[in-house]
Parts: structure tokens; sequence; C-alpha cells
């Protein structure tokens, strides 16, 4: 959600009943202001919170004008002094894929996971028991990357994809109308497409180049791991993931405000197709 | 279209004016920009224009203000050669002095051309206009101002080489006398031809509706000129969908009702009721007083406020709505207390769950309509299958009847004790109706326990799983809510006592005290002790066993019915089965002693704020049932549940596999059952026989071998 309009934002996402104490609301619209003046972003926003068993993170994350260009996370503990995260790799997903549980809080805790590792010495191969250490921030950079990518949202028509390449808040948008607000196809990911190129020119034919540049929420798959709600009957249509249980995505039909907030353990809830 | 059409009379002032001086009145006119609305400029100034340039002799009287127009107009093209949309006003400008020097000589007649070939058809179509009085001079004096389009197309258009060599240009086609009552229809210049194919090219509909790009343009520049938005280079495209948009999309008459916002305003006039009192006038302050007294609602937004201190609950407009419901349901129902247990998310809709205890006395006679229509169901079936066995006995065969038998069906609680001690009534917005679940059963617990699905919304959903649950979304939402309470409703140590009535522990089979009052005498325990310790809290639900309920019962005790059915069957069972009795913990056991999940605490508890740590309250979350929150500060505590209604589990969740297969018969004389051999087994007992053969035949052999023998001996 936008820093300039937090408070607002909070409110609406408020649904999913969690949200930040008045004391964490305050500090953040005072860092937030610094932080981008500081690091000279052009929009920041407030990622959201992840819970830890001792402390917990708040995430927050810088955009320049492109706006789907790599965005800069950054954390804190206390929403007040923030700490840049390195950008997220292949690699960091793949060694924290294997670390189960809750996230602990700290920083520098460093999660210890033993792997067999093959070691050849001569024609005999031994395997040796390693233990690898994997920190915590690596594994925050990367929940956070893996969740952005399966399921930060933004509404169709909030950003427009000009000639030249960059793309930009769209400011005419009105937000969506009532009958779109509750189809999932009206949404898309917030992210570089993946199967945009995927479709067939039949499809592609009737998208708008300039607005229907990234993938919608259609196709996700397991199907129905989205739950869309209206609440208020209607005022506000609400989109809670349930592949990533925490993230909730707002939007109030007919006018601009819209969002998504994570609040949650930071696990994936692999249990999603027995569930539905 | 656009606008009202501006004022009709302010043009007409302009041709005169432009009889005068020239220099002055373009400056002028530069300044007057921003006044006059272009859209009837257009059409006014071409009527006008043959009568204007009538004044004007084909000869050169002005040459030398015709030099300053046009060396300035020559600045002005320079300064003006991107085609923007404000090219509108200086190409009133530029047609202006185009015409005046409609005199001009060949020498002009480059620059002439580089003129019209940068403005584009606008000029041309002024002279389109004077020549032919169209019907629409709406549309074309607005057309004025196309220079974009115009001048694409002008430049790609065949016509271009002609303009060079018609030497008829050296005057505008207006002064060469078309004139609106002309007899003759002259023949159109190939110029002129090139542009009405250019015009009626714009004007035709497009495929997929009936709208032209003529129109549309109209439309466009009419809204920016109206709007007059900042920057609106950047936000032409934008604003072009829009124009679009609004094209089909008219906005709708004041007295009709917008079909899309019907269930917004329905919703917003059921919570409306809410806030309306039910009394009126005069029995308004007799209310008040009754309010005033103790009410069995509880104070929502004290609770709503320290629970967001520490950063969960609901926006503080939806907790006072839900509280609005919760006095509504007070008023409907004949409660006790109550309480806002918290909210279950649901896939379509959500839950809000409300905790109330009746009145001594209400005994729920809706409680006992639904057990008799059970009851009433199942002797139904039972009768069923009875005619079905005494239809097939009829036949001659007899059908083995099944040997498996149902466990024993353990007795649900009673009401107000164990799992159901309180009611619950659920709605899925503050303003609709509150629904009563229905009691839980502790099969219905067992089973909850090995299936995780979500809520839809919607109470009579059935639930689809393995094992299947036996009851639909109504049964499955209080199983978990029932499992909820007992495991995550804690108070701080000393909040509430135990009775001094009971009896000694032992003497109730081990089966622990199941009631507590509170404690009169409770101080409080300071923030930070709460938060320190996990011993400082303590359940005061009770544990629910394996068996589902939170007191034992022996599921072979001997009941009335059982005795009924048959001895024999009974005193087969007994001999096989010994069941121990459960053992939970008991009521207010501290939360120190919950078992850990995985080296974790299932408990964290912080303070809600570490800035103020004096006014802080402490708060408990529990990792084992994610959305749980409890909070505690001074002699308030209270707990809360917002979430999914799932319990955290470390692993995936593995779904049971079916059971094995069960034996058809039971092996006897009659049926015994064997497996048949295997093909080798075949080949062996084979090949045996056949060895036992061959051996038997060689004896043979040699016993008639040896009978030969004999014989010849």
């Amino acid at each position: 959600m936008d820093a300039e309009s937090l408070l607002l934002s909070l409110e609406l996402a408020s649904g999913s009943g969690q949200g930040l104490s008045p004391d964490r609301r305050a500090s953040l619209l005072t860092s937030l202001t610094l932080v981008k003046r500081d690091y000279r972003y052009d929009r920041v926003l407030f990622w959201g919170r992840i819970l830890g068993l001792v402390a917990d993170y708040y995430i927050a994350q810088g955009l320049s004008e492109d706006q789907l260009a790599p965005r800069k996370t950054l954390y804190s503990l206390n929403c007040m002094e923030w700490s840049l995260l390195p950008p997220a790799t292949e690699e960091m997903v793949v060694q924290t894929s294997v670390v189960k549980g809750r996230f602990m809080g700290d920083p520098s805790h460093e999660y210890e996971h033993t792997e067999l590792q093959k070691t050849s010495e001569g024609d005999k191969v031994f395997e040796e028991e390693v233990v690898v250490q994997i920190k915590e921030e690596t594994r925050l950079v990367s929940v956070i990357d893996q969740i952005d990518k399966a399921v930060a949202v933004i509404p169709r028509g909030a950003l427009f994809k000009t000639p030249f390449g960059p793309i930009h808040v769209n400011r005419t948008f009105e937000g969506l109308s009532l009958s779109e607000a509750k189809k999932l196809s009206s949404y898309f990911h917030f992210r570089e497409p993946v199967e945009l190129r995927n479709k067939t020119l039949l499809e592609k034919a009737d998208l708008d180049p300039s607005l229907d540049f990234m993938d919608s929420l259609e196709h996700d798959i397991p199907k129905g791991s989205w739950s869309i709600q209206a609440e208020r009957g209607n005022a506000l249509v609400v989109l809670r993931s349930l592949l990533w249980p925490g993230l909730t995505f707002f939007h109030a039909p007919r006018t601009k405000n819209c969002g998504y907030i994570y609040v949650g353990t930071g696990e994936k809830n692999i249990d999603l197709p027995f569930m539905l | 279209m656009g606008d009202p059409p501006p004022d009709p009379e302010t043009p007409p002032h302009q041709p005169s004016s432009r009889r005068s001086s020239q220099a002055s009145q373009r400056r002028s006119w530069e300044l007057s920009q921003p006044q006059p609305t272009i859209s009837e400029d257009g059409p006014e100034i071409p009527l006008d224009h043959p009568t204007n340039l009538q004044g004007w002799s084909p000869g050169a009287p002005l040459t030398p203000q015709e030099n300053l127009m046009f060396q300035a107009e020559e600045g002005q093209l320079g300064g003006v050669e991107y085609p923007s949309l404000n090219m509108g006003f200086p190409s009133e400008l530029q047609y202006q002095p185009y015409l005046e020097e409609g005199g001009i000589q060949a020498t002009r007649n480059a620059s002439l051309m580089l003129q019209q070939l940068q403005q584009g058809q606008g000029n041309l179509f002024q002279q389109l206009d004077s020549a032919y009085l169209d019907t629409q001079p709406g549309f074309l004096g607005q057309f004025n101002m196309y220079q974009g389009e115009d001048l694409q197309f002008h430049q790609g258009a065949p016509h271009g080489p002609y303009m060079r060599d018609d030497p008829a240009l050296q005057y505008s086609p207006s002064e060469l006398g078309f004139m609106p009552f002309s007899m003759e229809v002259p023949e159109p210049e190939p110029r002129e031809l090139a542009v009405q194919n250019a015009k009626a090219y714009l004007l035709q509909t497009s495929v997929s509706c009936s709208l032209s790009l003529y129109e549309h343009l109209v439309n466009l520049l009419t809204k920016i000129l109206n709007q007059r938005p900042e920057d609106p280079l950047s936000i032409l495209e934008s604003l072009n969908r829009t124009t679009q948009w609004e094209w089909f999309h008219p906005r709708l008459d004041t007295m009709r009702d917008d079909p899309e916002m019907e269930s917004t305003y329905e919703m917003a006039d059921r919570q409306k009721g809410l806030f309306l009192r039910s009394g009126a006038g005069a029995e308004g302050e007799q209310e008040m007083e009754e309010e005033v007294a103790e009410t069995a609602v509880p104070n929502i937004m004290e609770t709503a406020f320290y629970f967001e201190q520490a950063g969960v609950g609901l926006s503080s407009d939806e907790s006072f709505r839900i509280f609005m419901a919760l006095k509504q349901l007070v008023e409907q129902q004949p409660i006790h207390t109550c309480r806002f247990w918290g909210k279950i998310l649901g896939l379509s809709r959500s839950y809000l769950v409300a905790e109330v205890e009746f009145r001594e006395g209400e005994e729920e006679g809706e409680e006992e309509e639904m057990e008799e229509m059970m009851e009433g169901g199942e002797g139904l079936e039972a009768h069923g299958e009875e005619e079905g066995e005494e239809d097939e006995e009829k036949v001659t065969d007899i059908i083995p009847k099944p040997m498996w038998k149902a466990p024993p069906v353990i007795p649900k609680e009673e009401s107000r004790s164990g799992t159901n001690k309180y009611l619950y009534f659920v709605c899925n917005e503050p303003g609709r109706p509150w629904t009563r679940l229905p009691h839980v059963t502790p099969v219905q617990i067992v089973q909850a326990r090995k299936i995780k699905k979500y809520f839809t919304g919607y109470l009579d959903a059935p639930v689809i799983s393995f094992p299947p649950f036996p009851g639909n979304e109504a049964n499955y939402l209080r199983a978990q809510i029932a499992r909820i309470s007992a495991a995550t409703h804690i108070s701080p140590l000393g909040f509430y006592q135990f009775g001094e009535e009971e009896g000694d522990e032992e003497e109730e089979g081990g089966a622990g005290r199941d009631s507590y009052e509170e404690n009169p005498d409770f101080e409080g325990i300071p923030v930070l002790e709460l938060v320190d310790s996990m011993a400082n809290w303590v359940h005061h639900t009770q544990h629910i066993l394996p068996q589902g309920r939170c007191t034992w019962v022996n599921p072979l005790q001997k009941t009335e019915e059982e005795e009924e059915l048959g001895e024999e069957e009974e005193k087969a069972d007994e001999g096989m089965e010994e069941v121990e009795q459960e053992v939970g913990p008991p009521l207010l056991t501290p939360l120190s002693e919950d078992a850990e999940i995985m080296h974790m605490s299932p408990w964290t508890a912080r303070l809600s704020c570490s800035l103020c740590p004096q006014y802080s309250v402490a708060v408990v979350r529990s990792n084992l049932w994610p959305g749980a929150y409890a909070y505690a500060s001074g002699k308030k505590f209270e707990n809360i549940y917002i979430g999914w209604g799932h319990k955290y589990s470390p692993e995936n969740f593995n779904p049971p596999l079916p059971a094995p297969i069960q034996h058809e018969y039971p092996s006897s004389l009659d049926i015994m059952e064997i497996s048949d051999p295997t093909v080798e087994e075949e080949q062996a007992l084979k090949a045996a026989q056949e060895q036992a053969l061959a051996a038997t035949e060689e004896e043979e052999e040699d016993e008639e071998e040896d009978e030969d023998e004999d014989l010849e001996d």
C-alpha cells in the first residue's frame, strides 16, 4: 500500500483482522517519508509485516519511476530504522527452500540444515553430512520475493505502458466498476508477465497493449486460490490469497483506493489443494 | 456532442475587425486565444468568408502589410511547427493571413504551399466550407483544429504533387467565386477532392461501434478544452479511452437508480436499521434508564481499543457495527451473557461469531426439535433397511448379514457443559440476521481433527472430505470453534478460581473440576510479568479429550437401549476391547505446560508498545492457532480469534489412507478362502506330477523288463 495513503489503506485492509497498532502507524508515517527522501524513491510502499517468534519484521519497498523495475526492499524491527535488503537471486530461493517453520525475528539468526553431499576421493564416493548455515536475512529476502512474484496484485488500469517502455501510474484511473471488481480477470499480478507470451493470438487480439501487459489472476494454479469478497455491501472488494495466507488486497470500486498488505508468518500454504 | 455552442455573436465581429489593421488584430487575436471557444468560430468565419474576401482584391493593395503578415506568419510557422492540439488557435490566425494574402504572387506560393502543408487541411477545409456549405457546420467548425490527424493524412495523400503545379492555387478557391448561391456546381479540384475523401474517411464509422473517428475527436477535444487539465499530452491516451467509454456509457438520468449500486444501498439500509432505536418518543427515556443498567452486551469498543494497541482487530467502525449487531441479538434472544468471539474468514463470505449463554431455564426449544427430527430420520432409515431385508429374505438365498459393526456412538455432551458450554450465533455481516449453530458432537470433533477445509461462507454447504465429515459447514464451523475455544481461551492466573463446593477430585473419577468462578480478590498481575512468563496465564476452558468430549465416557458402558438390542453380541465384544480412560490436563492449567511445536513455544507474548511500557498491555499470540490473541491489562482481559479457522502444523497435511478392504466371508467349513495357486506353483505341481508319472512308468517298465527277463530265462 502506498505510504501516502497509509491510514486509509490500513483502515480498508483491516477486514482480515491484522493491522498495526497506533504507535507503529505513527512511526511508519514519519519514517517512510524519511526513507523516500533519503533513498530518492519515487513511491514508497508499505509491504507488510512478517510475524516472528521473538520479533516482527516490518517491510517496505521503494519504487522508481518505472513501476515494474526491480524494487528495493527494506526491513525494520521497530518501524523507525530501516535497513536495505539485498536483491533476491535464484540461488537464495533454492537455498532457503529447505528451511521450514516460523521466522525467529532475529535477522542474524542462522538456520542449520544438514545435507548429504557427495564428495569423491579418487575412486570412492563418500557421502558426508554437511551442515549448511542459512541466515535468516536470506530467508527473509527470498520469502518476500516469492510472495511478490506469486501474489502481489494490482487492478487493471492502474498502470499503463507507454510506447517508450517504462510503466507509469495511471493518473486517470478511476477504479474498477462493480461488475468488473468482482471478476478475477480484472486483477493482475504486479510483476513481469510470465504467461502472457503463451496466449494464443486469438486471445491477444482482444487485449489492449497499453493496459493488459501483465498476467491476470484468472489462470492461477491451483484454481480457487483467491478468495474474493465484497465487504460493507459492495463498497469494498477484498481479495485474500489462500496460497500465502495473510496477503490481503483491497479495492474500493469506483474510487482510486487500492493496495495490498501482507501480514502473516511468511509460510506458504502447501496444503491448499486439500483445503479447497 | 460537445458543449452547447457559444455565443454566435462574437464571431461576426471578428470579420469586420479583420478589415481593420490586421497586425493589431492578429496580436489581439493571439491575446484573446483562451477566450473564444472554437466550436462556433469555425462555421461563422467561413460563412463570412466570401463576403470578407470579396473585400480583398486579387491585387495586392496590402502588399506591405501582407509582407509583414507573411514574415510574422513565417515566424509563427517556425514557432508552431509541432502539430499539437494547440494549433487550433494558430490555425485560425494562420488561415487568416493566408486568405488575406489571396493575391500573393507566385513567389509566395512556395511558402504558401509550405504553410498549407504544415497546417494541413485546416485552411482547405475552411475554403471547402465556404465553397460548399455543409449540412454539419458544427463538425466542420471544429475540424479546424485537427492538425495532427490532418497533417499526417495530408502528407501521405496522393494529391500532394498537384499542389505545386496548380497555378490556380495562387488564389484561394473562395476568391475564385465560389458563392453559396452559385448556380453551377464547380468541378472539385483534385486537392479538394482529396480533402473530401479524407473527410469522408474520417467520418467513416468504426467497425466495432457506430462511432466515427471524426465524432470521437470532436468529443475528445471538446472535453479537453472544457476541463483544461494540466499537461494534457501526457494523459492523452487515457483521455482518449475515457471519452470513448463515455460515449457508450452515458451518465444516467438522476431519476434512475444505478443498478450496480443496488446491493450497496441495500446493505446500508439494513445497517441503518441497526442504528435506529426500536422505541421512539416517550419511551425513549425509559429505555435509557433500562439500558444504563446492566446489559448483556459487552463493551466491544473497549475490547477493540485494547486489541488495536496490539495491532489486532477490525477497524473501529466495523467494531461499532458489530456492537450494534450484538445488541440486536441480545434483544431478540433470551441471553444472559454475551461475548464477541471473533471472526472466521471464508472464501465467499466471512462469519462473525458471538458466544452467548442463555438465561437459566431458557431451554433451547430448537435444539430439542432438531434432535427429534434426527432421531425420527434414523428410525425411518432403520425401518427401511428391515423392510429391504425382509423382501430379500423371501427370495431363496439368504444374504449374509454384514459383520461390520459401527463403533459405538459417543454421546454428545449436555448443553451448558464441556464443549457445549456456550451457544454460538453467527452472521455474515453486521445487519444480517444471526443464525444459531447446533451443538457439537464428539464424533464431529474427532473428524474435524482429521480434515482441513476452508469455509465457504454458507452454512449449509456440504463438507466434502475424506474421512467424510458427518455434517455440513455449520457443524464443521461449530467443531472448529469448539477446538479453538478449548485451546486458546486463556486468562491471567488468579482471575478465575475454583469454587469451593466441589468434593475431592478422585471421587469424580478423575474428570477434574469443570466449573470456575471469578475471583473477587483478583488484583491484576503487572504487565511485564505477564509477558515474561507463561505460567501467569491459564486456560479457562476444558481440554478436549481424544474422544471428542471434555469428560470421558466409556463407550462400552451398557445403556438401556443397548441392553434391549441383544446381549449375545455384547458379550462377544466385551472380551475384545478394553478402553482406557482418557485424561487431559485439568482446568486452569498454566500455559507453560502446553506442548511445544517443533521446539517452538506455542505462545508468543509481547508488550503492545515498547516505546511506552507504562501504559502497554500484554498481548499473547498463539502459534498453534494463528489468529488467536489475548490481551490483559490490570484487571481486564479478553480473548479474540480472527483468522481462517485452522490449526498450524509445521508438516504437510496428510490425509489418512482409506481403510483396508474387509473380509467378505468369515472362514468356516463351508466357505474357505485360499489364494489361487500361481502359475509357477501350478507348473511346479505339473512337473512334479509328470515326474511321479514318469517314475511309475519306469518302474513298470523295469518290472516288465524283469518279467520279460524272467520269461526269457
